[in-house]
């Protein structure tokens, strides 16, 4: 009965986890700039990934093996934002332009003001 | 229909589609027309293959898998940040959109060879070592 249940947890986990990975794939073929491509990958595509290593603790069943998935869970949803952070921060410092639809830069003096 | 064959099928099912996720992020590999474009499909190539490890750990039963998929995170999210520092110290050196890495690599081997030595100095008509020293001396 458990085992069972923990089947179809492992199982929704896993299907989740590729959709999310999927729609980050298609996020980042579909918006048109770097900056918009990069909620894309690093969100969707965080969230993918996680909820797979997710699905492997659970699979697995017992306690140690569940809380290195969710360590490794936490590391990826830290570490994620950072990395997109730093390197939207590079392009934008060195001059790789928004695209033409977007309103709003507030960005673009900061160079300025420090 | 068992829970064993739906979780069967559901790992096919998104072995399947992490493929076609996995295609797609090549292609913006290929395409990506700036750099940082190709750095943003990379970090999203890493995850995907984090997530084909975690499949693969469940298939077949070993959870050391975990550890390798941790380290490979850890490896992406290095790249990433050595690759933004790379994006900013190179500045905004970028060609045409579509032929960037031949325009570079065209303008790189037709650039002149950047002159490194100086002229040659002239030589002082009175030198200062030693020998010089000593006929000063007499």
């Amino acid at each position: 009965m458990i085992d069972g249940f923990l089947a179809l947890l492992t199982a929704f986990l896993v299907l989740s986890g590729a959709g999310f990975a999927l729609a980050a794939a298609i996020g980042l073929n579909r918006l048109p700039d770097l900056y918009t491509r990069m909620h894309a990958a690093s969100k969707a595509g965080t969230v993918g990934s996680g909820l797979l290593l997710l699905a492997v603790g659970v699979h697995a069943g017992d306690l140690p093996t569940f809380a290195r998935a969710l360590a490794g869970f936490f590391f990826f949803v830290l570490t994620a934002p950072i990395s997109a952070h730093l390197l939207a921060m590079a392009a934008h410092r060195v001059g790789y332009p928004l695209h033409a639809e977007s309103v709003r830069d507030e960005m673009k003096d900061y160079d300025k003001r420090i | 229909m068992t829970a064993q064959m739906v979780l069967s099928f559901s790992i096919w099912l998104a072995l399947v589609v992490l493929c076609v996720s996995f295609l797609m992020t090549v292609w913006r590999v290929i395409k990506g027309p700036t750099l940082p474009d190709r750095v943003v499909a990379l970090d999203m190539l890493t995850g995907i293959v984090i997530g084909f490890i975690a499949l693969i750990a469940i298939r077949t039963g070993f959870t050391l898998y975990i550890d390798i998929a941790i380290s490979l995170g850890l490896v992406g999210f290095l790249a990433t940040v050595a690759f933004a520092r790379f994006v900013l110290s190179r500045g905004g050196r970028e060609g045409p959109p579509g032929e960037t890495a031949k325009a570079e690599m065209i303008k790189a081997l037709a650039a002149p060879v950047p002159e490194t030595r100086r002229s040659p100095r002239k030589k002082p008509a009175t030198g200062t070592g030693p020998a010089v020293r000593r006929k000063a001396k007499k």
